[in-house]
């Protein structure tokens, strides 16, 4: 078992190293001059030139990234280049309002999609089933930003049930019930593309699910209709759920962005979104890899919960 | 060309055919199968929403062409007077935007560069994807191996976020965001097309014309592509409807089209701020689009994919 | 003397709705079971036996299949009339179920022990470490040797005919007074088939259980059964105890059957027929037209 964890944690950290390739050279093809960016377009060439020898930029390309490298693994990414602080500082607490609100729209995806998807297998071809997945479809071809707007619109304009944006109110900021009532709409706005597209696979593994033979051996075993669904049929769809689940995670952390910038949600998303408008490169690189990891490790974690749901694996690796 | 490899070819089976003297070949006497797409068009045609959906892309698409045709407005001038005219305005059946540009003349307009900015990265991709996953797939070369461990990387970054940060490297403009988008999808199409070369390559036919000798570029091409094209197809037209989807988005943002350039995604955009005022249309019908469109996209994806579905299809 | 019947299937008619129209799948069918006989219904692929028997359990699975009329007379009530929780109660304690397909009659995430259980439980009310015990004698019953090191194991680890063992005693957990087994031994190897078969035979020997035993096998009508009802197409053509069919079959289709059972050894006229020009068997249809198969 320590083996097969071993490897999967050696070819994630791989994939890590890859990324941090992958986010050190994109914003090499960044124009323009971190160095001038900083000291702004009138500074004097000597200036520029020190700026930039400070800051190690007319170093070789792979010693300014083995500095990187070595910078990430220390926590140290940087300073930003608009703001006179550390990436770090300003990344954290943003990473953890980020997670709120991703756990949040994941939360309401599970509790909602997958019972959706098991009940419209069951009641496969009625009008139950025939709706909720033509607005499973349609609600997979929602733009994130245009249904957040819609959400802002209806019930926080309108009706003026819920805050329009912010996570909590800046005149009287905290408490749980505070950050609930700003988490509502833009989970929902988040979780709604991910929803639809969970409940369609949770519908079709659970279709083919019931067409099995051991579904007929339980059924004629006298097993209620629920419990064979839920206890037995839902079980043994988990393991494609979790891992389509763990996909769709990506398909969040991608939309966060647009949620985040719609709702003046301060997260990562929103930082990235200034960030790149600044040109604050370190920050971007930040915010880019930070995202990354994310989807890394929960996939990591998506992939071994399937691993240990599926007995077959289970026993492989000796559970 | 002997009846084995015919048969092969054909996936018919060569039990009941008699072996005619050297020269001659029963097979080609016996009905000549069907070609498989006149049976898929049938197929298709028989699901309604796949139609109609397809329908709503052609009107669509010939809508934006023909767009001077259909609008005597200009998409970037406005008339600021009457900024914010609701739906239903006389002459403007749309109304107009914040800057009092006619929302219906910006919709044609602006369809322009949202379909090509779907489509085109698409199309461009395709073949490059479809040779990567071919040769990786098919030949498990040590190149085609670290390949796809190399494309494994850029699936660590969620797609929308990579096209975000690609986007805004390149900076705005029509051609980056192709261009971004095109790259975002490489990884994408590479690793359908290369998972559907491995599962066409252990089927029966491939050993078969193994076993018989075939030059393997040549089974490659013959064989196994036109089944892989096929589904590869299928993918790159839904992924089609989420690329308008993220193009939009990135024009939303502002890394995307350049304003005053029309495009739905800086329509919404454009409505954001009014939004707030309690003015929906704006906002609301850019986005609708968008939505019609990414689905009609979905719906024709999966009625291909459907009536190539052997077991869908009768004769 | 009439014998008491374990179960009475009258003039049964299932319909199936497909995309391409209504198929008659089961037409009038009548169908009884002796108790304590073993009563095997016969036919070909199509010929609609396993259709009748899931019916009998009410489990046609499929949405589109209608049993459209009849009745099915079990311990003098009518199944049909029944409302599912009702069925529910008599699926297990009083009718158990022996798919065919033994490879995939089995909870893949479940242990075979915590299927037995759950059975028993339900059934039987009783509590975790009674269930238990209970489970390890049905595992016994079926003579799946070493049990209780089994009862902890998955599905996957067993053996097709170990697999069909565990099927046969979930389906006698709860002693049934009939047991229903659709093609048991299709999907097996030939000595694991003859294993179950004798089990089979055990059973019906020493609980007395009742076994209606579709198969499209006379080899195994001849080993099994006590009686015997062949169908074609959706109909009964003949019933009746096998000595009778099988000796003095009075239906075409039945002397038909009866001569379409490959033979292991060539008679002389065969063998003078060169090799290629060989049919296996000729099989003639009341319509007197010869059907060759390769």
């Amino acid at each position: 078992m320590t083996r097969v964890i071993g490897s999967r944690l050696f070819s994630t950290a791989l994939v890590l190293f890859g990324v941090s390739l992958v986010v050190f050279l994109l914003l090499q093809l960044v124009p323009g001059d971190p160095a001038v960016t900083i000291l702004g377009s009138g500074a004097t060439a000597g200036a520029v030139a020190e700026l930039r020898s400070e800051l190690g930029l007319d170093r070789a390309l792979p010693i300014q990234f083995f500095d990187y490298l070595g910078g990430l693994l220390r926590g140290d990414l940087g300073r930003s280049l608009t703001v006179n602080a550390p990436v770090t500082d300003i990344m954290v607490p943003r990473f953890v309002n980020t997670m709120i609100l991703t756990g949040a729209a994941l939360l309401l995806c599970i509790v909602v999609a997958v019972p959706l998807g098991v009940i419209a297998a069951h009641k496969q071809y009625s009008l139950f089933d025939r709706m909720s997945m033509v607005i499973s479809m349609a609600g997979a071809s929602v733009p994130v930003y245009w249904f957040g707007l819609l959400l802002i619109g209806v019930f926080a304009i309108t009706l003026g049930w819920l805050p329009t944006s912010g996570m909590y109110d800046p005149r009287f900021p905290g408490g749980v019930g505070d950050l609930l009532a700003h988490l509502v709409l833009p989970a929902i706005a988040a979780a709604l593309v991910p929803l639809a597209v969970i409940a369609r696979m949770t519908r079709s593994v659970m279709i083919d699910i019931l067409a099995q033979d051991y579904i007929r051996t339980l059924r004629a075993s006298g097993l209620s209709t629920s419990s064979v669904l839920w206890r037995h049929a839902l079980r043994n769809a988990l393991p494609p759920i979790v891992n389509i689940t763990g996909l769709q995670v990506g398909y969040l952390l991608g939309g966060v962005v647009f949620v985040e910038v719609v709702f003046g949600w301060p997260g990562l998303g929103q930082q990235l979104y200034t960030s790149i408008t600044q040109r604050d490169i370190p920050v971007v690189q930040a915010g880019v890899l930070f995202i990354a990891l994310a989807f890394v490790i929960i996939n990591l974690v998506a992939d071994m919960a399937v691993g240990l749901l599926d007995p077959r694996t289970r026993r492989a690796v000796g559970v | 060309m002997s009846a084995l490899t015919e048969a092969v070819g054909t996936g018919r089976s060569l039990i009941g055919t008699r072996r005619t003297p050297a020269g001659g070949n029963a097979l080609s006497q016996a009905d000549a199968p069907k070609p498989a797409w006149r049976l898929a068009v049938r197929a298709f045609s028989r699901d309604r929403m796949a139609v109609v959906s397809l329908v709503v892309l052609v009107v669509v698409a010939l809508a934006a062409i023909f767009a001077p045709l259909l609008t005597s407005y200009s998409p970037v001038a406005g008339d600021p007077v009457n900024r914010l005219a609701g739906v239903g305005t006389d002459g403007h059946f749309l109304g107009l935007d914040g800057q009092g540009r006619d929302i219906w003349t910006r919709l044609l307009y602006g369809g322009r560069n949202s379909l090509l900015v779907a489509v085109i990265p698409v199309l461009v991709v395709f073949p490059l994807a479809l040779m990567i996953g071919l040769f990786a797939g098919f030949r498990r070369s040590r190149a085609g191996e670290v390949t796809m461990r190399v494309l494994d990387v850029l699936f660590a970054f969620p797609l929308v976020l990579l096209a975000i940060a690609l986007s805004a490297v390149l900076g705005a403009g029509l051609g980056n965001v192709m261009l971004a988008i095109g790259v975002t999808l490489v990884p994408y199409m590479a690793r359908v097309a290369y998972t559907a070369t491995v599962q066409e390559s252990s089927k029966d036919y491939v050993e078969a014309a193994r076993a018989y000798g075939a030059n393997p570029l040549l089974l490659m091409f013959r064989e196994l592509m036109p089944n892989v094209v096929v589904q590869l197809l299928v993918y790159a037209t839904t992924l089609c409807g989420l690329m308008i989807v993220v193009a939009s988005g990135l024009s939303f943002l502002g890394v995307g089209v350049i304003p005053p350039t029309p495009d739905w995604g800086i329509m919404t955009a454009d409505g954001k701020n009014v939004l707030l005022e309690g003015i929906y249309h704006v906002a609301t019908i850019p986005g609708l689009l968008i939505l019609v469109v990414s689905l009609a996209f979905s719906l024709v994806g999966d009625g291909v994919r459907d009536a190539l579905d052997p077991r869908k299809q009768t004769s | 003397m009439k014998d008491a019947l374990a179960l009475e299937v009258k003039n049964l008619s299932v319909d199936f709705h497909t995309d391409g129209g209504v198929v008659n799948a089961v037409k009038g069918v009548d169908v009884s079971v002796r108790e304590g006989a073993i009563l095997g219904l016969v036919g070909e692929s199509g010929s609609g036996k396993s259709v009748t028997s899931l019916a009998v359990l009410r489990l046609l699975g499929s949405p589109r299949a209608k049993i459209t009329g009849g009745e099915i007379l079990f311990r003098g009530e009518n199944l049909l009339d029944k409302t599912e929780k009702q069925m529910c109660a008599i699926r297990g304690p009083h009718i158990g179920l022996v798919s065919q397909n033994a490879l995939s009659a089995l909870d893949p995430s479940f242990t075979i022990g915590a299927q037995l259980v759950e059975v028993i439980r339900l059934h039987q009310g009783v509590d975790k470490a009674m269930a238990r015990a209970k489970a390890l004698e049905a595992l016994d019953l079926v003579a799946l040797p070493d049990s209780k090191r089994r009862m902890k194991a998955y599905p996957h680890e067993l053996s097709g005919g170990q697999r069909q063992r565990v099927v046969i005693a979930i389906a006698l957990s709860c002693r049934p007074e009939l047991l229903l087994a659709d093609e048991p031994t299709t999907a097996l190897d030939a000595t694991v088939q003859k294993q179950i078969l004798d089990l089979l035979l055990d059973i019906n020997a020493e609980l007395g259980t009742s076994i209606l035993l579709v198969t499209h096998d006379f080899g195994v009508v001849a080993h099994v059964c006590t009686d015997v009802t062949v169908m074609r197409r959706g109909e009964v053509l003949e019933s009746g105890s096998v000595e009778r069919v099988l000796t003095r079959p009075q239906h075409p289709y039945t002397q038909g059957l009866m001569r379409a059972v490959p033979h292991l050894r060539l008679d002389e006229a065969t063998r003078s027929v060169p090799r290629a020009d060989r049919r296996l068997f000729e099989f003639r249809t009341e319509d007197k037209e010869a059907v060759d198969v390769a």
